[in-house]
């Protein structure tokens, strides 16, 4: 899977999610979930069980903890489609 | 874990204690129920002259019976001394009223617990039987 397909897919999973639009319409690697998209905490969870039923990939805690911008998102998927 | 152990595992009391009695928990469901007692404080202004239960009590009733008592179970010897906790979302249909001297059925279905998140269905039943609210609650514990 492209890296744009993979942002794509990302940003459908996300956009449920995100309180601050603006920021949505300008997401980048570098979008940080928390401070920029204004998802809560909570949220976030909800974003990483929808990563897995997307990816049919399975999100571990060190993942969880990881998975707080685009950039560092788009890295476990990687390495977890990698795995599979 | 007993009803009775979970119950007194949980952070609140009177007057914001909204759970009588457990009567079924298990990994995938809780049922519990709570008597509205016609002396309680915000049946004066809930409303003036026509005292019915306010949908934010019943919400936290659904909350403490359906995702606190059933995340206290789902912890179990994982739960700490002073757990922080938090009512992180809501989305409840409020079908009937709840009169002062009513005993509601709150029973809790898990969707899942993961990452200290704890998300149910839950519903609210009168002693007739009648439905009287229902939806998704989530919590959080942050240990």
């Amino acid at each position: 899977m492209s890296d744009t397909n993979l942002l794509e897919k990302l940003k459908t999973i996300v956009e449920p999610y995100v309180q601050n639009k603006e920021a949505f319409s300008t997401i980048s690697e570098e979008t940080d979930f928390i401070n920029d998209l204004k998802i809560n905490s909570a949220n976030l969870i909800d974003v990483a069980l929808d990563v897995e039923d997307e990816f049919d990939i399975m999100i571990e805690n060190d993942d969880m903890d990881k998975m707080l911008t685009v950039k560092s998102s788009l890295e476990v998927i990687e390495q977890k489609l990698a795995e599979k | 874990m007993s009803a009775q152990e979970i119950i007194s595992k949980l952070p609140y009391s009177d007057p914001f204690l909204f759970v009588d009695e457990l009567s079924s928990i298990s990994e995938n469901e809780i049922t519990g129920s709570y008597l509205f007692k016609r002396n309680m404080p915000f049946y004066d202004g809930h409303f003036k002259g026509n005292p019915i239960t306010p949908g934010v009590i019943l919400t936290e009733c659904m909350a403490q019976i359906g995702v606190v008592c059933l995340g206290i179970f789902l912890m179990g010897d994982k739960l700490g001394e002073n757990p922080k906790i938090a009512m992180t979302s809501t989305d409840i249909h409020f079908l009937n009223p709840v009169l002062p001297d009513e005993k509601v059925i709150v029973t809790s279905t898990k969707e899942y617990f993961r990452f200290g998140k704890l998300k149910c269905h839950v519903t609210m039943t009168n002693e007739e039987g009648e439905e009287v609210c229902n939806g998704f609650i989530s919590g959080m514990i942050f240990q």
